[in-house]
C-alpha cells in the first residue's frame, strides 16, 4: 500500500504527475485550479525528479511549449480552467493532426464568458467533440474523486502515448478544491519507454529526418491522414470505454451522471433506496469514448433514465442517442457554478418517474 | 458513524483550517473523510464555508444541503446555515457580533464564547481551535491526542511551537461551551 | 566548322566545381518565388548547422506563412507551429533538451502580429534559442495582406491605397523592441539581398548558434527581404525598391552584441 495523505484535488494530481514520471509541465494560473502550479512550484520537480515546470506567459503559450516537447518524446502536461481550455484549443488541434501525446487538466468552472468560479460541466461539448478545428476527438476522463484525480495521472499518461493523441482530464472546480484521502503511487522512474521513431531530437546519419507538422497542402494525402485519425478514435471506442455502475443490478430507474455530480447522485441513489425506490447510477468515467453501449443494454431492464449534469444539458444527448428512444430519458440540470443537493435530484426523480 | 458538519464564518477566522484539522484526525482514525470548501476570490474579509464529512464508510455525495452540525460564526453563516440543520442536529454558535440569535425548536442549540475567550487568551490566532474543542466536547468523534497529531502533520515545523497553545484552547473550548436551548 | 561540343561529363569535375548544393538541404526544389530570399537564408542555416556539426543535435521550428514547409528543404528535424507560437514551441523543446540547438524561422506577420506575446516572453526569459526573423513588411503566402511591419503609404492588398498610419498604426520595429529586454544576447539586423550581405548574415547566425552552445541567452537576426510576388516587382526592382525604402527604416547591422547594447553612431544630416 502506498503512501496515504489528505489532499486536495488540484494537490493529488500535481504529485501524482511528478510521480507519474512526467518531464514537463506549463501553465498558467487561474481559479479553481492554480493549485497545480503553486504545488508544483513548491515541490521544486526539477530538484526531485528533473521535471521541468515553466509558468508561460498565457495558455496559449503554455499549450504550445507542451507541442514542443511533446514533440520531442517528453511526457508533457498543461492544466487550466474553462476559459484557459477555449485558448488552449488551437494548439489542441494541432497536437491531434501532428499526433503528439499530452495531458491536459480541465478543472471546469462556470460559464459562458469568464463565468464564474464554483464548479460546472458546461465544457461537455467543448470536451468530447473536438473542442477545436477539424475532425478529431481527445480521450476524456473524468473523475469522480481526489483518488482518481491522482490515479488518472499516469493512466492519462499512458493512453496518450498508446494512442500518440492528447488526453483531457476534466474534472470540475468541487473535485479540485475538495480535499480526500488519497493513496499516492510510488515515484515511477522519467524514462521513454515507448517507440521513439517519430521524435525530433536531431537527425542522426542512422535515420532519415523527422518531422513534426499537421499540415498536408495535398488534399488526398491530408483525408488518408484523416482517416487514420478516425481510425485511431474507433480504436479507442472499442478499447477504452470506462465506467462505474452503483446499484444498478436490480434498478427500475437510472440516473447517469459523472464527476461530482455523479457524487451527488450517490446519495441520491441511498436516499432513494432508503424510500424502497430502486434506483441506480450510471457513472461513465471517459466520456470520450463515451459507454454508449452498456446504456443500450440496460434500456431493456429500466423504467427510465434521469441525466444530471452541472449545466444546461449537454452529456444528455449521448444518453438520449444511446438509449434511442426506447426508455424516457430525463434531464435535471443547476449552472453557474451551483450544484444540486442528493435530496433535490431525488425529487426531480420522483416528479418524473413516479408522480405521473 | 457518519457526520456531515458546516462550518462557517468570515475568511479569516481559520473556518477551513479548523476543517481540515478535523477531516485529518479523522484519516488518523481510519475514517473516511471530505473538505469541501466553497472557494472565492476573498483572500480575507469575505465569508467562508466549509463541509466536512467523517465517516465509517465511503463518502458519497461532499456537497450537501443538511447537516448534523453547523458551526456557524458570523451573522451571515447563521442566517444561511440554521434551517440546514437536520431536526435534531447541533448548532454551534459565537454571540460575538450577534443581533439574531439562532430561533429554531427542534435541534439543540450551543454557544462558545470563542472570540471573547480568545482575546482573553491573548491569542486571536488560537479563535477556531476553541470552537473546535466546543464541538468535540459535544461530539467526540475524534480524540484529542489525533488533533493534535493532525496539528503536527498540517502546520507547517516553523509554527509548531504554537501547538501546545492551541491544545490548550481546545480544551478551553470544551470547558466553556454552553447550551443555550 | 568542327563539331566541338562538349559533354556534360567533360564539364562536372571536381576542378571545375565553383558551387554545389549544401549538403543539409534536401534535394526537393524550393517553392519559393525567384529573387525570394528564403532560399538564400536556408541555405546560410543549414551551411552553418553543417559545419558546426551539430545535425544531430538541432531542432527547427517553422512557422506559418511562406516558409510553412521550410522542413521540406532543410535535412533535419523539425516542427510546424501554430501561427505565431514558434517560440513557444522552441522553449517547449529547448527546457527539455538544453543542450540541443533549437531555432525558430518565422515572418513578419508571425512573429511581430500573432505571435508578438510569445516573441517578447521567450526573449524576455532570455530562452536559449535562435530566433530567425524574415522581414518582407507582407504578408506573403496569404497574397500580400498588410503585415505589421508594412512602411508607412506601402500598398498592399489589404491597404490599397496604402498603409494609412492614422488608421492603421506605424510599423512595429520589434528588433529593436526586444534588443531592449535583458533575456536577449544577441541582436542584429542583416540582408540576403547580395553575397556580402548573405556573408554577414551568415557570420550573424554562426554566432547566435554558438551562443546557444555556450548558453547565452537569446540570439535573434532579423533578414530585411523582398517579397517581389506580393509588392508586384521584378526582382530586380524589389531589391532597388528595399534598399530605397526598407533599409532607411529597418537600418542593417548589430543592434546588441554580447549583452550590451550597440552605440548608434551619429546619422550624418542630409
Amino acid at each position: 500500500m502506498g503512501q496515504v495523505k489528505l489532499m486536495k484535488g488540484n494537490e493529488a494530481f500535481a504529485e501524482a504527475v511528478i510521480r507519474a514520471g512526467c518531464d514537463a509541465y506549463f501553465g498558467y494560473p487561474i481559479t479553481p485550479q492554480s493549485e497545480v502550479l503553486e504545488y508544483l512550484a513548491a515541490q521544486e520537480p526539477h530538484k526531485r525528479t528533473g521535471m521541468v515546470l515553466l509558468q508561460a506567459e498565457s495558455e496559449v503559450a503554455a499549450i504550445n511549449m507542451v507541442y514542443g516537447a511533446a514533440g520531442t518524446g517528453k511526457r508533457a502536461l498543461t492544466s487550466s480552467s474553462s476559459p484557459g481550455i477555449s485558448l488552449k484549443q488551437e494548439g489542441i488541434s494541432y497536437m491531434v493532426g501532428a499526433e503528439l501525446p499530452c495531458l491536459i487538466l480541465n478543472v471546469m468552472r462556470g460559464g459562458p464568458g469568464l463565468g464564474t468560479i464554483g464548479p460546472s460541466q458546461a465544457d461537455y461539448f467543448q470536451a468530447t467533440k473536438g473542442g477545436g478545428h477539424g475532425d478529431y476527438k481527445v480521450i476524456v476522463l473524468a473523475p469522480s474523486s481526489v483518488q482518481e484525480m491522482a490515479d488518472f495521472a499516469g493512466l492519462g499518461f499512458e493512453l496518450a502515448f498508446k494512442y500518440r493523441n492528447p488526453v483531457l482530464i476534466l474534472s470540475d472546480g468541487a473535485i479540485g478544491q475538495m480535499m480526500e484521502k488519497v493513496e499516492l503511487s510510488e515515484q515511477q522512474p522519467r524514462t521513454t519507454s515507448f517507440d521513439q521513431s517519430w521524435v525530433t531530437t536531431g537527425k542522426s546519419p542512422d535515420r532519415e529526418r523527422n518531422i513534426i507538422t499537421s499540415l498536408n497542402l495535398d488534399p488526398s494525402k491530408m483525408e488518408l491522414h484523416n482517416r487514420k485519425l478516425q481510425a485511431k478514435f474507433a480504436g479507442m471506442q472499442e478499447n477504452e470505454v470506462r465506467y462505474e455502475r452503483i446499484d444498478c443490478d436490480d434498478a427500475e430507474y437510472l440516473i447517469v451522471a459523472y464527476g461530482s455530480c455523479a457524487r451527488i447522485c450517490q446519495k441520491t441513489v441511498k436516499l432513494a433506496r432508503q424510500k424502497g425506490i430502486k434506483v441506480g447510477l450510471l457513472r461513465p468515467i471517459t466520456l470520450f469514448p463515451y459507454p454508449t453501449k452498456i446504456i443500450q443494454e440496460m434500456t431493456g431492464k429500466i423504467k427510465g433514465i434521469l441525466t444530471v449534469e452541472l449545466s444546461a444539458g449537454q452529456m444528455v444527448e449521448d444518453v438520449r442517442l444511446a438509449a434511442d428512444g426506447k426508455v424516457k430519458v430525463a434531464f435535471y440540470g443547476r449552472m453557474g457554478g451551483t450544484t444540486p443537493a442528493p435530496n433535490e435530484v431525488l425529487g426531480v426523480l420522483e416528479q418524473q418517474f413516479l408522480n405521473s | 458513524m457518519n457526520e456531515e458538519i458546516i462550518i462557517a464564518g468570515f475568511g479569516g477566522q481559520g473556518v477551513l483550517s479548523m476543517g481540515k484539522i478535523l477531516a485529518y484526525a479523522g484519516m488518523m482514525q481510519q475514517m473516511e473523510v471530505s473538505w469541501m470548501p466553497s472557494y472565492g476570490p476573498e483572500m480575507r474579509g469575505g465569508t467562508a464555508n466549509v463541509t466536512v464529512i467523517l465517516s465509517d464508510e465511503r463518502i458519497s455525495s461532499p456537497i450537501l444541503n443538511q447537516y448534523d452540525t453547523a458551526i456557524l460564526l458570523n451573522q451571515q453563516s447563521l442566517d444561511k446555515f440554521e434551517p440546514s440543520v437536520k431536526p435534531g442536529g447541533i448548532l454551534i454558535f459565537d454571540p460575538n457580533g450577534i443581533t439574531r440569535p439562532p430561533q429554531r425548536k427542534d435541534i439543540q442549540i450551543h454557544q462558545v464564547e470563542a472570540a471573547t475567550e480568545a482575546s482573553r487568551m491573548m491569542s486571536s490566532k488560537t479563535f477556531n481551535m476553541i470552537v473546535l474543542g466546543a464541538f468535540l466536547k459535544l461530539k467526540p468523534i475524534v480524540t484529542l491526542e489525533n488533533v493534535v497529531h493532525a496539528l503536527q502533520d498540517s502546520l507547517p515545523a516553523r509554527h509548531h511551537h504554537l501547538i501546545p497553545a492551541n491544545e490548550e484552547a481546545i480544551k478551553r473550548g470544551m470547558e466553556i461551551i454552553r447550551k443555550v436551548s | 566548322m568542327e563539331n566541338q561540343s562538349v559533354s556534360t561529363d567533360e564539364i562536372v569535375r571536381e576542378e571545375n566545381l565553383v558551387y554545389k548544393k549544401t549538403s543539409l538541404m534536401t534535394s526537393k526544389a524550393l517553392s519559393y518565388c525567384p529573387g525570394c530570399g528564403h532560399g538564400v537564408v536556408h541555405r546560410i542555416i543549414a551551411e552553418v548547422i553543417d559545419e558546426m556539426g551539430i545535425q544531430a543535435d538541432t531542432i527547427g521550428v517553422a512557422p506559418v506563412g511562406c516558409s510553412v514547409l521550410a522542413y521540406e528543404f532543410l535535412d533535419i528535424d523539425m516542427q510546424q507551429a501554430a501561427h505565431g507560437r514558434a517560440p513557444a514551441v522552441a522553449t517547449g523543446i529547448k527546457r527539455c533538451w538544453p543542450d540541443k540547438f533549437v531555432f525558430t524561422y518565422q515572418g513578419d506577420g508571425d512573429l511581430a502580429a500573432i505571435g508578438t506575446a510569445e516573441t517578447i516572453h521567450a526573449c524576455n526569459r532570455g530562452e536559449n534559442i535562435t530566433i530567425i526573423f524574415i522581414n518582407n513588411g507582407i504578408y506573403g503566402m496569404t497574397g500580400g495582406q498588410m503585415a505589421p511591419t508594412t512602411l508607412p503609404g506601402m500598398r498592399s492588398s489589404t491597404t490599397p491605397y496604402g498603409r494609412d498610419i492614422a488608421l492603421m498604426g506605424n510599423p512595429l520595429k520589434i528588433t529593436e523592441v526586444v534588443a531592449t529586454l535583458p533575456g536577449t544576447y544577441f541582436v542584429a539586423r542583416h540582408s540576403v539581398h547580395t553575397p556580402l550581405n548573405a556573408r554577414k548574415t551568415k557570420k550573424a547566425m554562426r554566432m547566435a548558434f554558438e551562443n546557444q552552445k555556450l548558453k547565452k541567452g537569446l540570439s535573434f537576426i532579423e533578414i530585411v527581404s523582398n517579397c517581389n510576388s506580393g509588392w508586384k516587382m521584378t526582382p530586380t526592382q524589389a531589391n532597388k525598391w528595399m534598399e530605397d525604402n526598407m533599409f532607411p527604416y529597418y537600418p542593417m547591422g548589430d543592434i546588441k552584441v554580447n549583452g550590451e547594447m550597440v552605440k548608434k553612431k551619429e546619422e550624418p544630416k542630409a
